[in-house]
């Protein structure tokens, strides 16, 4: 059930392997079902759900609205309004005229639903846009049926279909019922609008939801109301790992207003051990969610703390410094002959950088309603990765798919964190066991110590520079997370290609693993969160040792412009990382942060630049910091400049997530850290956890270069050049280099 | 124990633990699930509803303080002629990401501006430094306080 979020779809064009079929709606409107293929690119069979009204992606009614579905999760990227957007352009609809609904969970028919990776753009762009267009193509054919006249004479706008040689129009509405009986035209070959024509795409339209969210509408996870419900706390064992003795259950059930309390044992409920899935606790349900939290502080639990009693974060930290101390464990990547070359250089430069775990923080707790009722069970929960959730509950309980029904709703944040989705398999073993409807609700203390951690990491590095200063010898030895020798997952990995590889002629990374059973998992960006602040705030170590300006530095260490292909035998112009895009948006971020003119800045002040390739986005990133002589940072503007590809779907969306993911970054690199004491987490709010507050968040400018690759995600890529450009402006306001975060400022005291 | 409270201009009657923080009774007795839980401590901002027409953490008021203190939330703010310029201002905007946060903040934005309709940015970081946004829409949330104050 593990997430593997480090890799990134490229944009195949998978609408070769889409199928579409068109159906008349019981009220006489046109349906549009297509059956999407799944994230492999294999076709979906759709048979399960074929012609079903609920899976119809586009419904048009004969009054003209046009009824949408959105299918993945909306966790605050925007996803909700970007997605019908699409199809709503090529459809030639008016937005106004657009209704959004939820898509169920079914990937049989609609293909990956899940929110991670910034893979919904990539993977859903070409496709949504031909079932648009497919449609608009069978509004055209019912006119020109019924005027008796060529389809291509016809043409569209608004829900409309004009017939401009006789002055004769029809609305979509009028057309649907005749829509649904014309051939479906073939996905793959289906004429798309040419961009410069579109009317939607490419706007600032506003969050769909944005009425509900501000008048309070029910729509969140922790918001869902079933008859009957009861609610539900889950006390786990703080050391990760640790399993329940015993338990004062008896006095608890005690209790006014509690229903009922018991054990979980994982020996039963998770015996094939899945990192998501439920692990030892105690439950405790009752007639209200406060009265269920309140009970805990009665909770006398004996726990078996196991092995992992002994770990703690100065633990790890001194197991690293000795494994730094002697040679990697693995060889990740070897290029050129690196000890022979820094043997040469004319200059040597040295640094070991650290960054600690962290917690996702997202602002509503993990929560979940279940439904268990005659062998079946609905669930209804903030998932950002439904389908491999209904498998998790499938198999914790011991049905069948089918039998799992999970009713997405809105995410209060996600931010990777919602990816797993043990919340799920807690709230339906819980529902189970007391025979009725529950919703399971963690609280923030749960929520910051049992979260699927941002691995920790430390670095190690030795480059050499020759005597014109440029870098010719590279070496990191990389210590991660994980059990057995190997990372823990994905998220605790470093690319063999990852910056500055393939452009040093003597490169060479290795990598060791402490061992360690904290959770560890996806966050915003994962790897590059981390890898973004190690590797460029180096890369600036190394220009000012070279006495170069850093983006000179930078722009000549990229070199001229092309495709640095991961495999070479497989070039891959999407997927390959592209010099000359990385080039066009520093120069971008260079010109409108007047970078040139940073050396008439106050004393006490800098800018930094960093730049940053994931999840197939280009960002370069300029901070201006003050560093006051007690050591106080303020950020005083971030200018952010990314390449996603040829189109921004929608400019509004775009902004806000570019904005979110640079001072996402700043927060974390400010205040945030989970420290490990005992075996457990010793953080437990936001009064030792700091999220960013209003008045720490900087004006931060957004442009993006537009280019000739197709449109990808930016939930993340944003996020990774904004640490690392902070900790470079420091140095330049302070001479002090930030190597470990989060910035202690004790260190910029003047 | 039985308390009589004015929530959004409507007496409501509810039979609860005297500690029950205000902010479960809205949820759970009264079904406004408008404001939010975040924290349970204070520290978010998430839960913030007006007592009194003071801008008010709820999940740290045990419903046995408030007697006859009328409370605003979310779902009856549009009564409040600032109130609803924030709304109206948070959707032209833009202003949510997720959303979750967004009740809160309109609630401490409308107590702002009810003491001051012309709010600088060090009035805007005061007042609002208490509502988190882990989404940091925080670029747009201070754009929206200025909309309204600057009466577009």
């Amino acid at each position: 059930m593990a997430t593997d979020l480090g890799k990134t779809n490229a944009n195949l064009d998978f609408s070769r392997r889409a199928l579409l079929r068109a159906s008349l709606t019981f009220g006489g409107g046109l349906a549009l079902h297509a059956i999407l293929p799944n994230v492999a690119g294999a076709a979906n069979d759709g048979a399960a759900t074929e012609g079903s009204a609920l899976t119809a992606f586009v419904r048009i009614a004969p009054d003209g609205v046009v009824t949408i579905l959105s299918k993945n999760p909306e966790i605050g990227q925007g996803i909700r309004t970007m997605l019908p957007m699409i199809i709503a352009e090529e459809l030639d609809v008016a937005w106004k005229d657009v209704r959004i609904e939820q898509a169920p969970l079914n990937e049989g028919v609609f293909g990956r639903q899940h929110a991670g990776g910034s893979n919904s753009t990539p993977e859903n762009y070409m496709p949504l846009r031909r079932v648009g267009a497919a449609g608009r193509r069978m509004l055209i054919a019912a006119a020109a049926q019924e005027w008796s006249v060529a389809a291509d004479e016809c043409d569209t706008d608004a829900g409309v279909v004009q017939h401009r040689k006789s002055g004769r129009s029809l609305s979509y509405g009028a057309l649907a019922a005749k829509a649904a009986q014309q051939e479906v035209p073939d996905l793959a070959s289906v004429k798309l609008k040419d961009p410069k024509t579109f009317k939607i795409i490419g706007k600032r339209i506003p969050g769909v939801e944005n009425a509900k969210i501000v008048t309070g509408q029910p729509i969140f996870g922790i918001d869902v109301t079933v008859p009957g419900m009861l609610h539900a706390v889950f006390e786990k064992c703080p050391v990760f790992g640790g399993k329940v003795s015993s338990a004062n259950i008896d006095a608890i059930k005690a209790l006014p207003g509690v229903h009922d309390a018991f054990i979980i044992h994982a020996t039963e409920a998770n015996p094939s051990k899945d990192p998501e899935g439920i692990v030892d606790g105690v439950v405790i349900v009752a007639k209200s969610w406060w009265t269920a939290n309140k009970a805990r502080e009665k909770l006398a639990i004996v726990w078996d703390e196991g092995p992992s009693s002994t770990h703690s974060s100065e633990g790890y930290a001194a197991q690293a410094e000795k494994m730094l101390s002697g040679a990697p464990s693995t060889l990740l990547r070897n290029d050129g002959d690196p000890d022979t070359a820094l043997k040469g250089a004319a200059k040597i430069v040295e640094a070991s950088y650290s960054y600690p775990f962290l917690s996702h923080l997202v602002l509503e707790p993990q929560n979940c309603t279940a439904h268990f009722s005659n062998g079946k069970i609905d669930l209804w929960a903030p998932a950002q990765n439904p389908g491999p959730g209904q498998k998790l509950v499938a198999k914790t309980l011991g049905l069948e798919e089918k039998d799992v029904i999970v009713h997405v709703t809105r995410g209060g944040g996600g931010f990777g964190r919602r990816l797993q989705s043990d919340f799920m398999a807690e709230a339906a073993w819980i529902s189970r066991k007391i025979g009725a409807p529950v919703k399971l609700l963690w609280n923030r203390r749960d929520d910051m110590q049992h979260d699927f951690y941002r691995p920790a990491g430390f670095h190690k590095f030795k480059a050499g520079l020759d005597d014109k200063g440029a870098l010719v010898a590279f070496t990191d030895h990389f210590i991660t997370f994980g059990k057995g020798g190997k990372p823990a997952n994905s998220s605790a990995t470093m690319p063999a290609t990852e910056f500055p590889a393939q452009l040093v002629p003597h490169l060479r990374f290795g990598q060791s693993v402490i061992e360690s059973s904290v959770p560890t998992g996806p966050m915003r960006a994962p790897r590059s969160n981390a890898l973004g602040f190690v590797f460029q705030s180096f890369m600036d170590e190394l220009a000012h040792a070279a006495v170069r300006d850093p983006l000179e530095f930078s722009l000549a260490l990229l070199g001229e412009a092309r495709s640095l292909p991961t495999d070479p035998a497989k070039p891959d112009p999407q997927r390959d990382f592209n010099t000359g895009r990385m080039r066009n948006v520093l120069l971008h971020v260079a010109e409108i942060s007047a970078w040139k003119d940073r050396g008439q800045l106050p004393r006490g002040t800098g800018k930094g630049v960093a730049f940053y390739f994931s999840h197939l986005g280009y960002f370069a990133e300029v901070v201006q910091a003050t560093v006051s002589d007690t050591g106080a940072i303020k950020i005083d503007h971030v200018w952010v400049v990314g390449d996603i590809g040829s189109q921004i779907i929608n400019p509004a969306g775009a902004e806000h997530q570019a904005q979110g993911a640079a001072l996402d970054g700043l927060g974390a690199a400010l205040g945030q850290a989970v420290t490990i004491e005992k075996g457990r987490v010793t953080q437990a709010n936001f009064d030792s956890v700091l999220p960013l507050r209003i008045d720490q968040a900087p004006r931060v400018d957004v442009e993006f270069i537009t280019s000739n690759f197709p449109p990808t995600g930016l939930g993340e890529p944003a996020l990774p050049p904004v640490a690392p450009a902070l900790c470079n402006a420091i140095f330049a306001a302070t001479g002090k280099r930030i190597r470990q975060l989060p910035i202690d400022t004790r260190l910029l005291k003047a | 124990m039985v308390y009589i409270i004015e929530v959004n201009g409507s007496k409501r009657t509810v039979d609860v633990d005297p500690d029950m923080p205000l902010l479960w009774v809205l949820r759970d007795e009264l079904d406004l699930k408008g404001s939010k839980f975040g924290c349970g401590g204070g520290f978010c901002g998430a839960c913030t509803v007006h007592v009194d027409g003071q801008p008010t953490r709820s999940c740290q008021v045990p419903i046995s303080t408030i007697g006859s203190a009328p409370i605003a939330t979310i779902e009856g703010i549009a009564a409040n002629p600032i109130g609803a310029k924030l709304q109206a201002a948070w959707m032209e905007l833009d202003v949510p990401q997720c959303g979750y946060c967004q009740a809160g903040q309109i609630m401490s934005a409308t107590g702002l501006l009810t003491s001051k309709p012309r709010p600088t940015d060090q009035d805007i970081d005061a007042a609002m430094s208490g509502n988190v946004c882990r989404c940091c829409s925080y670029t747009r949330i201070r754009a929206g306080i200025k909309h309204v104050a600057e009466g577009k």
